[in-house]
């Protein structure tokens, strides 16, 4: 059995800048999400005790085999990847169905791993889209996860509550980004990640080359305005005359 | 398909949705509608507060399972003739938003903290680049998912009581099986409600300073709120005290910000603070240029120092 680890590349967030109120996304670098990485870790960990292939799934623009570089050395054995330029920001609804061709066409998936929400727009849409698309079962926001026979025992984590369920497999899971550490690779390991296995879908190649209609219309952008003084305190002395200022009377 | 049709588990966050609901309905000349799935309080908590409710009786745990819940909201919405779902953006209502959505073939938008209605059309804003920026969207399908954010609109009150009517849905064969509950630990604090914060982030070195980030919140009349890692990494308090992104969002008069980097998932939950001050051993930390008030210095001598100022336990 196969585990796909479903990871977005993301612009890094601590790149961008924002210029009268509109973010500035030239130049900054592509990564994979964080929470991503701690469920690329979390398969890792799980097919340690199983056989089976750890195989990154992303749909993405043309960096996409450099961002993926990093999964790959990480631990992942395989990629497979669906490339075109449409795909750079492309709303849940059309990620979803990329994403959901490309897992239709690999061998022996038993499970999809999402993070629980992309670390850009954070919408946790993908996952349950894929779902739907497939008609598997679903788990969001699992923080431990084992096989049994058939199926896979994990713990969701809720606002106020944890509850342990028993899925049949195939499924499609999201994980919080405490049920594993992100792994850093080696040097030699990301040396070794150029050579490993890649399958590169085109959009034509999933039968989704046409005009895709629009789910979501986006209307605007715009950071929100925050006035701060931005002070140097010296001392604590000054701190405390600042914090005792402050105080309800 | 100009209905509208509200779901949420949770008592709190279905009054929320109703308020909403009740804002969409005003200007879109719907009719508001509810579903509870094996909750007969539920549905007579909803109906106290003027709405008919579909109500569900079904075999197992529906609720926990996604693919069951997106199947009975079909349902329900295409009995009710309703265009427009609004879900909690919780965590249960966050996954089944998006299987729904697919499944009905309607856009989606989940997060949402603010809703306008504009001839006819709704908008919702969320954040966007892990909430440095705010955007503006608007479904453009025929049917539209809304998760709204819990906690950000008010809860309806009581009005002239609505009706209960059971609806028969056929649910897919269960494949999420519930085999226990865990209560999680939270202690009762609303950081939400705080006038005053004391935010801990990882610059704290030790878990035995979080007393001293105690004494001071207590001086001050605050609560001790935390970062995301230091509530799900290190576990030292309870996620309920997360500010944030996939946190709360807060309010304070005054927020302290102990050892905090200043991420953009962070900001989001303070950056309404009136003011923020804050001590970090890195001046060059984003959280610098997010403060009123900043202190450029090491934890490890100013907490201790700082604490003392304030009276012991
Ligand atoms: C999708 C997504 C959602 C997220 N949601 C949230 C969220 O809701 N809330 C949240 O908080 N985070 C969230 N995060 C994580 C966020 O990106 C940051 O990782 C997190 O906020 C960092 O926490 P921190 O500031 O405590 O730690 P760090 O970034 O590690 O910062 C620690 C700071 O302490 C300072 N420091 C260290 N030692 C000392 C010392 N001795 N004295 C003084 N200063 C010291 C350092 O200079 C540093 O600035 C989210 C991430 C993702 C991807």
């Amino acid at each position: 059995m196969n585990i796909l680890i479903a990871m977005k590349q993301v612009p890094d967030l601590q790149q961008v800048r924002i210029r009268d109120r509109k973010p500035v996304l030239d130049d900054v670098p592509l990564l994979m999400g964080d929470i991503d990485r701690s469920a690329l870790a979390a398969a890792v960990a799980l097919q340690e005790a199983a056989a089976g292939k750890k195989i990154v799934l992303s749909a993405g623009d043309g960096n996409l085999e450099d961002t993926v570089k990093e999964a790959l050395a990480a631990g992942a054995d395989e990629a497979v990847l669906v490339i075109d330029d449409r795909l750079r920001d492309a709303e849940s609804a059309f990620s979803a169905r990329a994403l959901a061709e490309a897992i239709r066409r690999t061998d022996d998936v038993g499970l999809v791993f999402f993070g629980e929400g992309s670390a850009d727009n954070y919408s946790g849409q993908v996952m349950s889209r894929v779902a739907g698309l497939l008609g598997w079962p679903q788990a969001g926001y699992v923080r431990e996860i084992r096989l049994e026979e058939g199926k896979a025992v994990l713990t969701r984590s809720l606002e106020d509550r944890e509850e342990i369920l028993e899925v049949d497999l195939p499924a499609v899971v999201s994980v919080v980004s405490e049920i594993a550490q992100p792994r850093t690779p080696s040097v030699t390991a990301i040396l070794k990640a150029g050579r490993k296995p890649k399958t590169v879908f085109s959009l034509a190649d999933l039968g989704l080359d046409g005009p895709q209609p629009k789910a979501v219309e986006t209307l605007d952008q715009l950071a929100p305005q925050s006035e701060r003084k931005k002070l140097v305190l010296k001392s604590v002395e000054e701190l405390m005359d600042v914090l005792r200022s402050k105080e309800k009377p | 398909m100009k209905n509208i049709l509200v779901y949420s588990d949770r008592p709190e966050s279905a009054a929320e949705l109703v308020s909403a609901g009740q804002l969409i309905a005003a200007a879109t000349g719907g009719t508001l509608r509810a579903l509870s799935v094996n909750a007969p309080d539920l549905s007579a908590f909803l109906a106290a507060r003027g709405i008919d409710v579909l109500e569900v009786r079904a075999a197992g745990d529906p609720v926990t399972d996604a693919a069951q819940m997106a199947a009975a909201l079909r349902e329900a919405a295409d009995r009710s003739d309703a265009g427009v779902i609004l879900l909690s953006s919780g965590r249960r209502g966050k996954e089944i938003a998006g299987r729904l959505a697919q499944e009905i073939g309607a856009g989606c938008l989940t997060d949402v903290g603010r809703l306008d209605v504009v001839a006819g059309r709704i908008t919702g804003v969320r954040y966007a680049l892990g909430g440095a920026t705010e955007v503006f969207q608007a479904v453009a399908t025929d049917r539209q998912v809304l998760a709204l954010r819990p906690g950000v609109f008010p809860e309806a009150p009581e009005g002239t009581p609505g009706s209960v009517q059971s609806l028969d849905v056929q649910l897919p064969a269960p494949r999420v099986r519930l085999r226990a509950v865990n209560a999680k630990a939270g202690d009762g604090a609303d950081i939400e409600k705080a006038e005053v914060l004391v935010v801990v982030g990882q610059g704290l070195a030790e878990q035995g300073e979080l007393a001293l980030a105690e004494r001071i919140a207590r001086g001050l009349g605050g609560e001790v709120a935390c970062t995301k890692p230091v509530a799900t990494d290190r576990r030292w308090l309870p996620e309920d005290r997360i500010v944030g992104l996939s946190g709360k969002t807060c309010r304070p008069s005054l927020a302290l910000l102990l050892g905090v980097s200043g991420q953009v998932q962070f900001t989001v939950g303070i950056r309404d603070a009136v003011t923020i001050v804050a001590v970090n051993r890195d001046d060059q930390a984003p959280v610098a240029s997010l403060s009123d008030y900043f202190l450029p210095a090491d934890l490890k001598a100013v907490l201790p120092e700082l604490a003392g100022k304030f009276p012991g336990p």
